[in-house]
Formats: C-alpha cells, sequence, structure tokens
C-alpha cells in the first residue's frame, strides 16, 4: 500500500519510494527513507495535505506526492 | 555540557563566563575581518536568535518558515580578533534545489567561511544530523550548536553531547540561546575551532565502492588543476556524478566556486543596530 492509504491517526514504516532525482532527494532530506516510521497525524479540511509525523518533525505531503511512497501498516 | 566540560573546551586560565566580558558586538559594521563565521542549519532552529546575541542587532526573529531568504551579515570582536558573522537561510539539506537551499549551499562551499557553525534542533536531533554530515563532508571546520535543549529536557529527552563530539568528531555545544545558555561555550568553541587550536577530524561518508571512489579522485583531480584553489574537489566531483543540474552548469560556465557577490541581494535584510 501507499502512504496515502494510511488513515488518520495510523502507523506505518516506509518501504520505498517511487520517485527520482530531485523529488527523491528532498523526501530523503525530510527524513524519508526505507525503514522510517510514520503516523498520519491529520488531515486538512479538504483532506489534502496530510500531517505526518517523522523522526519528532510533523510534515505535510500532497496526496500526489504520498502515492509515491510505499509502506506497510504496523498493527 | 557540565561545567568541567565547558572549561576544557575554553582556555583553561579563566572560568566560563569570561567569553561575553570580552565579546564586543559590532551590529553591521563589517569592515575588515580577522575570520569569516557562517550560520547554516534548518529553519526554526534559532539561527537568528543565536545571530542576535552574537552581533547585538535585531535580524528578525520568528516562527515561520523562510524568514531569513538572504543572508544577513554581522560581525563582533572577540580575543582581539574580528569576525564576520553571516547568517544563512534555513534548509534541510545542501543538495536539493530552492534558491534558500543555493544560497546556504554557495556560502558553505565557496564563501570560504573560517567556521561554519551548524545550528541544530536538539528535539528533532535525527532530522538535523542529515545536513550536518552534508556540511562535515565539505569542510572541516564545524561546530555544532545543540540549540533548544530546554525544550528537549521538557520533552524528557536526554543528551550526550560528549558522545555526539566524539561520533561526529567537531566541537559541540548545548545551548538554549533564547535565554543566553550557552552562548559562552559557543564562543570559546568558534574562537578555537577558527584559530585551528582545535583539530577536527570530522565524520565522513565513506564509499564501499572502488570503481566510485576511483572515479571521484579521477574527476577531483582535474577540477583541483581547472579550478584554483578549489577546496572542495570531492565534494563537486561528487554532485557531478549524481547529475545536478546546478553544478554540472557552475563547471561548464567556469563560475565554480565563485560566490555570488553580496550586491546580487539587498544589502542586508532589514537590521538595526541595537
Amino acid at each position: 500500500m501507499t502512504l496515502n492509504m494510511l488513515e488518520a491517526g495510523q502507523i506505518a514504516t516506509v518501504k520505498g519510494i517511487h520517485s527520482k532525482d530531485a523529488e527523491r532527494r528532498r523526501m530523503v532530506d525530510m527524513g524519508i527513507l526505507p525503514g522510517t516510521r510514520i503516523e498520519n497525524v491529520m488531515s486538512s479540511p479538504l483532506g489534502d495535505p496530510v500531517a505526518y509525523r517523522i523522526r519528532n518533525a510533523v510534515v505535510a505531503l500532497r496526496g500526489e506526492q504520498a502515492k509515491l511512497i510505499e509502506i506497510e501498516e504496523q498493527k | 555540557m557540565t561545567a568541567q566540560a565547558a572549561a576544557a573546551i575554553q582556555c583553561g586560565s579563566c572560568s566560563s563566563g569570561c567569553n561575553t566580558a570580552h565579546l564586543t558586538k559590532l551590529g553591521i559594521k563589517t569592515g575588515s575581518w580577522d575570520y569569516i563565521v557562517a550560520l547554516a542549519g534548518n529553519p526554526n532552529t534559532g539561527k537568528s536568535t543565536i545571530f542576535n546575541a552574537l552581533t547585538g542587532l535585531h535580524q528578525h526573529v520568528g516562527n515561520w518558515a523562510g524568514k531569513t531568504v538572504t543572508r544577513a551579515e554581522g560581525a563582533f570582536t572577540l580575543g582581539g580578533k574580528k569576525f564576520k558573522l553571516v547568517d544563512l537561510p534555513g534548509t534541510y539539506s545542501l543538495l536539493s534545489t530552492s534558491v534558500d537551499e543555493e544560497i546556504a549551499r554557495d556560502f558553505v562551499l565557496f564563501g570560504k567561511p573560517d567556521v561554519t557553525v551548524v545550528v541544530v534542533d536538539a528535539t528533532r536531533l535525527e532530522r538535523n544530523l542529515n545536513l550536518v554530515l552534508q556540511i562535515l563532508e565539505i569542510t572541516d571546520h564545524a561546530v555544532i550548536a545543540l540549540n533548544l535543549i530546554d525544550e528537549a529536557r521538557r520533552n524528557n529527552l536526554t543528551m550526550n553531547e560528549r558522545i555526539l563530539m566524539r561520533d561526529l568528531g567537531v566541537p559541540v555545544v548545548p545551548m538554549t540561546a533564547r535565554r543566553g545558555e550557552g552562548v559562552d561555550e559557543l564562543l570559546s568553541a568558534i574562537e578555537q575551532v577558527a584559530s585551528r587550536e582545535f583539530s577536527a577530524r570530522p565524520h565522513r561518508i565513506k564509499y564501499a565502492d572502488s570503481n566510485l571512489e576511483t572515479a571521484i579522485e579521477k574527476l577531483a583531480t582535474q577540477l583541483r588543476s581547472e579550478f584554483d584553489g578549489l577546496r572542495n574537489a570531492r565534494w563537486v566531483a561528487l554532485r557531478l556524478l549524481e547529475g545536478d543540474e546546478s553544478i554540472i552548469d557552475t563547471v561548464r560556465k567556469g563560475t565554480l566556486g565563485a560566490v555570488k557577490s553580496t550586491n546580487h541581494f539587498p544589502p542586508l535584510v532589514q537590521v538595526e543596530a541595537g
């Protein structure tokens, strides 16, 4: 599944990033790497962007970007 | 930091607290200088607060993104030496491609700072270390200002700056800049790194692939012969191998190493001498 499918309050582990070059670099610089724990903290009123907690920092990602992040949900 | 650790970083002959007494804040009167100090760090880590504490300026401090959009400059004297301090825009990386990041990157790379202070948020250390490691790839002469230590404590985070210092190979100074805590220790560390009294052994990423190492060396040698006095040939070579458009462009144009002069920017972000 991809990050955009993660619902509010749920936690997942990043499996991979399906983007490259500058966009991938940006995500890695924000701390999104395979193995990173990521939590859906809250959604904006229209549901996009969504705020995620990554390494103790809250980062907002658009649905378009979240779709590129492969995750595995933690039970 | 314990009093002993602080004293060890300082000159040893005076008790902690001596530096603020010897500090003269010069505001925007940069004039000539003995040392250039760059202030880098992620957004919202307190760079401008530290800038103001050292220069006596009132560079705007605020809790929003992109506040320091160009670089602000100020000065202070310490131990008879004049330091020019350059406050850079906050960035998460030196490798992405926003204007802010380019300004910060070009200055750290080509502005030839004698010391680069990397301000890090102690409550988000892991994320902040990305930029720290990138800067340590470029320069040996860095100081880590471990700021917002009070917030870290409130969140029950304990920092072991000695281990951090050992692993990173450069001085690490715990601070709560908005209350002036750690400013003396930061000044001591800046002074020791600037005068090369402290010899750093920064942590460097090593690449296991020997083909990559060979390619880096080959390119770096060519770069050094092409661009006189280039300090970071290895780093530039890596960017070329990575296909970094902006670096490729500057190499093509032959402008590599030329930091954009300040008059490309407003002379200063609006600051008033205090």
